[in-house]
């Protein structure tokens, strides 16, 4: 019992996080005209496996190219804004004494869990006269908003966990105040950084309900907004496959940075929200 | 030595210390200006415009006839309060943050806890479970959707006693079955990171020592695995809630709103952005934030979660 438990666990673990990805690949596969007449089952029917045809389609679509366009440079420019934003508030927070404080982590708390929608209505008319209306800064700015609770709450707990004294360790050793924040401190508190940098891209590449409040054509439409509005050719039958084909060119770089960085993502998520 | 910790003692005695010292003011100084950047910026899209939403909610305003705009006092807040399609909507979004966090909180425990004692594959776990976690919410939707559908989806075939043209959207029970479990399935990665972490605080000498005086395993999960990562269950549930209640992503891709699914969050998007109600849509944007604040404080209270605690800051 015992000693199934543990590979029996794995199985379930595997099986329901990847079986609807795989599901998803198997039917961006399926032929575009079996969709329209119906193509059950798990995996492609016989004779209608459509190769590439599917992703070829997508990626000719300019409005499908705009849309990762928007998205890269919107999630990540706001990420290294709300990065930078966030490093100066966590180091605060983590080193220094000053009044409100606490006020500043439940602000952030209270922000996390804001409900996104009820700002849309007021946001778009605020961002009609402003003239930032279906722009990237029109989408960066609340997304650096939403995403500051979560960087500073990560951010904060790493920083703690520095032993800072070891800058001044270097200075009695010789070092310059510059080097030794440089050759100290910087690659202690990089992980940290780089962990909130990629929980923040996450949120931002993630984000919908701006998405689609906030632009109207794909002058900054980010991929969410787009595929939920993508039709293809026939708009009254939804072209399953060509969005499954979509959807996957859409995850693959959360797969690839999930690939990369898994040990650093579980670290930052374990650590921000619960652990000290 | 004494030189270097004297003032440091100072400036940590701050609180109890009748006049601060020069470097204790330099320093609380410099904390608040290094916060004001992110302080400002979570204001500027959060407190003005809830503002804004509050003052534009007394207003008879539609975007699509600006010059008829008057002031209607309460007006929208009792239409709406008295409109049953907002309770049922309400009703609605209580029983998808009831039914897929309570669903989470076991799936996401049973995970976590083959996580915390697993030796081989850790690199193929943790990054599968963090596959739905990255994922985006309305691909997330789409896959579920397809795999519901009657024409070219999978899960009609593979469950027994279900016809093959039975259309999973074509009513309330089983819309809102499907929405679900694309919500769980996204979510209970975060779920069980977080319970991931409570279960590494528990201290393995009490599971050992609770071993030894005879405990079943049973016993040891209720009496004292879960009591000692109670704090990191209550954050769990509390950030989760709140997450659920406003459920928008999967019902939009999903039915958009068709068959009775839509939540608060859903009603207030289409009041504002599709029909350009703003009287109305703030009216209701202000009633979904009192709601939240109702859960947050619920759940604070009833499940006496402390945060600080939690943090190890208490």
């Amino acid at each position: 019992m015992k000693k199934l438990g543990m590979p029996i666990g794995v199985a379930l673990i595997l099986i329901w996080c990847l079986l609807p990805v795989v599901w998803v690949i198997s039917l961006s596969f399926k032929a575009p005209d079996s969709i329209t007449v119906g193509n059950p089952g798990f995996w492609p029917a016989d004779g209608t496996w459509a190769g590439w045809e599917n992703y070829r389609q997508v990626w000719d679509n300019d409005q499908f190219k705009r849309a990762i366009l928007n998205s890269l440079g919107i999630s990540l420019i706001a990420t290294g804004l709300s990065v930078m934003v966030a490093t100066l508030a966590a180091y605060a927070i983590a080193r220094l004494e000053f009044k409100g404080k606490r006020m500043v982590l439940s602000m952030a708390l209270a922000i996390a869990m804001f409900p996104v929608v009820s700002l849309v209505g007021p946001l778009f008319d605020m961002w009609r006269a402003f003239g930032i209306y279906d722009t990237w800064i029109g989408l960066i700015i609340p997304y650096m908003s939403f995403t500051l609770p979560l960087a500073i709450w990560t951010l904060s707990a790493f920083f703690r966990e520095i032993p800072w004294e070891m800058e001044q360790a270097a200075q009695v050793d010789g070092a310059t105040s510059w080097q030794a924040f440089r050759k100290v401190i910087v690659p202690l508190a990089a992980p940290g950084v780089f962990t909130a940098a990629i929980l923040t891209f996450f949120f931002a590449w993630n984000d919908f309900v701006f998405g689609i409040s906030l632009t109207s054509t794909e002058a900054a439409r980010p991929i969410p907004a787009s595929l939920a509005f993508f039709t293809g050719p026939d708009p009254f039958t939804r072209p399953a496959s060509l969005l499954a084909a979509a959807a996957v060119i859409a995850t693959i770089p959360i797969i690839v940075i999930v690939l990369i960085f898994q040990r650093k993502i579980v670290a930052g998520l374990t650590s921000g929200a619960v652990k000290g | 030595m004494t030189t270097v910790t004297a003032p440091r003692a100072d400036a940590t005695n701050r609180g109890g210390g009748k006049v601060a010292s020069d470097r204790a003011r330099a320093e609380n100084r410099l904390g608040q200006r290094l916060v004001a950047p992110a302080i400002v910026l979570m204001l500027i899209v959060t407190a003005f415009p809830m503002l804004r939403a509050l003052w534009l909610s007394v207003f008879n305003y539609s975007l699509a006839a600006p010059d008829d705009r008057e002031v209607v006092w309460a007006q929208n807040y009792l239409t709406a309060l008295s409109d049953p399609l907002f309770w049922k909507t309400t009703v609605i979004t209580v029983a998808y943050m009831v039914v897929t966090v309570a669903i989470e909180l076991v799936i996401g425990f049973v995970f976590a806890m083959v996580m915390h004692r697993l030796v081989f594959a850790r690199g193929i776990v943790r990054t599968s479970i963090l596959i739905p976690y990255g994922i985006i919410t309305v691909v997330s939707g789409f896959t579920w959707q397809f795999a519901f559908s009657s024409t070219n989806g999978f899960v009609n075939g593979w469950i027994p006693g279900i016809d093959d043209t039975f259309n999973w959207f074509g009513d309330t029970t089983p819309a809102v079955i499907a929405i679900c479990i694309s919500e769980i399935w996204k979510t209970t990665p975060f779920m069980s990171l977080l319970l991931l972490a409570g279960l590494a605080q528990v201290s393995e000498d009490m599971i050992e020592a609770a071993k030894v005086d005879g405990a079943t395993w049973w016993q040891r999960l209720w009496k004292v695995v879960l009591p000692n990562m109670r704090a990191a269950i209550m954050v769990a549930v509390l950030f989760r809630a709140l997450d659920a209640y406003r459920i928008f992503d999967n019902i939009f891709v999903m039915t958009n709103g068709a068959e009775d699914t839509a939540s608060i969050s859903f009603l207030t998007y289409r009041q504002t952005i599709e029909q350009l109600q703003l009287g109305m849509g703030s009216a209701l944007s202000v009633l979904l934030f009192l709601s939240v604040l109702l859960i947050a404080w619920l759940i604070i209270k009833l499940f006496r979660v402390d945060l600080a605690q939690a943090r190890q800051e208490g």
